[in-house]
């Protein structure tokens, strides 16, 4: 069944997003993205450590997938600005996964720097997936300023939280005119179904499947999880409803009471 | 000279340029998924040989990496 992903100019065919962050090592990370079947991997810029030993982009190259460069741990406009244009010519796309966060702690994103950059990466050719924030009004701003999609939070990048707001994210689901890939706090496939049912076009995860006591069953279990969701979002669930509706047929049930002695 | 690479101070000679700092750091020149910042500006692959240094340049080479 052809049900592709559109962003921008392309077409993925796969709607989980491998983040390629917290891998024990790089056979485990090829592992993952097979049993993933991911199309799109993220990546980080850091500075080049000369004792490292193979390149990621080998691994991803061999696995079959197309990357995704992140601006991970920027904390000003600027900053995330000239990563991008670092990963524009380290991995010669422009595409790019922007973050740029407010705090240590909560790695929760700065909406004023954010949409900053955004702005500015647009202008420069890059084709921007923003890391966003539940709110409704912030990703409306990231798609006006030209992103070609918008990726908010279930809950803080790697707490395993879930969905914290299912009824903001519906929010901007319903609302925006691009793709809405939920990324951070996926905990496990459960989170991946249910972020699909509401009608995301797309999943991010990394830490669930990273950090994982088995990452090669959790990437396929979450890959599971999102063409469940998917499915099942599609499909349109029942309305929750308070009280019992029998599925099996009322009318037509035999009486054993004869002469109605019982009562 | 006197420039910092990464954050750590280095010599080099009269003349150097990007390149020379890329090979300080022991990298192909066609390693993929490496790229050059020299004071906060990305510096191209095809400049790096023609990118002069000067003192107190900050040159930032980074390379690739997992993440989310």
């Amino acid at each position: 069944m052809s049900d592709p992903l559109r962003i921008a100019d392309r077409e993925l065919s796969s709607r989980l997003i491998l983040g390629t962050g917290g891998f024990a090592n790089h056979e485990l990370l090829a592992q993952a993205c097979r049993a993933a079947e991911a199309e799109l991997c993220t990546v980080a810029l850091r500075r080049l450590d000369p004792a490292a030993r193979g390149s990621i982009l080998d691994v991803l190259d061999e696995a079959g997938v197309s990357v995704l460069p992140n601006t991970a741990g920027c904390y000003t406009a600027r900053d995330a600005v000239t990563t991008a244009q670092l990963a524009r010519e380290a991995f010669e796309t422009d595409w790019i996964k922007l973050e740029v966060i407010g705090d240590d702690r909560t790695l929760l994103p700065d909406a004023v720097e954010l949409v900053a950059a955004a702005e500015e990466l647009v202008d420069d050719g890059f084709t921007v997936l923003p890391y966003t924030t539940d709110d409704p009004v912030l990703a409306r701003r990231l798609e006006d300023v030209g992103c070609v999609a918008v990726m908010p939070l279930g809950s803080p990048i790697g707490s395993g939280m879930g969905i914290c707001n299912p009824y903001n994210l519906s929010i901007i689901i319903e609302r925006a005119g691009v793709p809405v890939i939920l990324d951070a706090g996926v905990g496990t496939a459960s989170d991946a179904a249910l972020a699909m049912e509401l009608g995301c076009d797309a999943v991010l995860c990394a830490s669930a499947i990273s950090r994982a006591h088995d990452p090669v069953a959790m990437a396929r279990a979450v890959a599971l999880g999102v063409q469940a969701g998917r499915l099942a979002g599609g499909a349109g669930r029942i309305p929750r409803r308070r009280y019992a509706q029998a599925s099996t047929p009322e009318e037509g049930v035999p009486a054993f009471d004869v002469q109605g002695l019982s009562q | 000279m006197n420039v910092t690479v990464n954050g750590e101070p280095r010599e080099l000679g009269d003349g150097a340029t990007v390149a020379s700092v890329v090979e300080l750091l022991d990298v192909n020149p066609g390693a993929r998924g490496v790229a050059v910042a020299l004071d906060g500006e990305v510096v191209s692959r095809g400049r790096w040989a023609d990118t002069p240094l000067s003192e107190g340049s900050m040159v930032e080479v980074v390379a690739a990496i997992g993440g989310g």
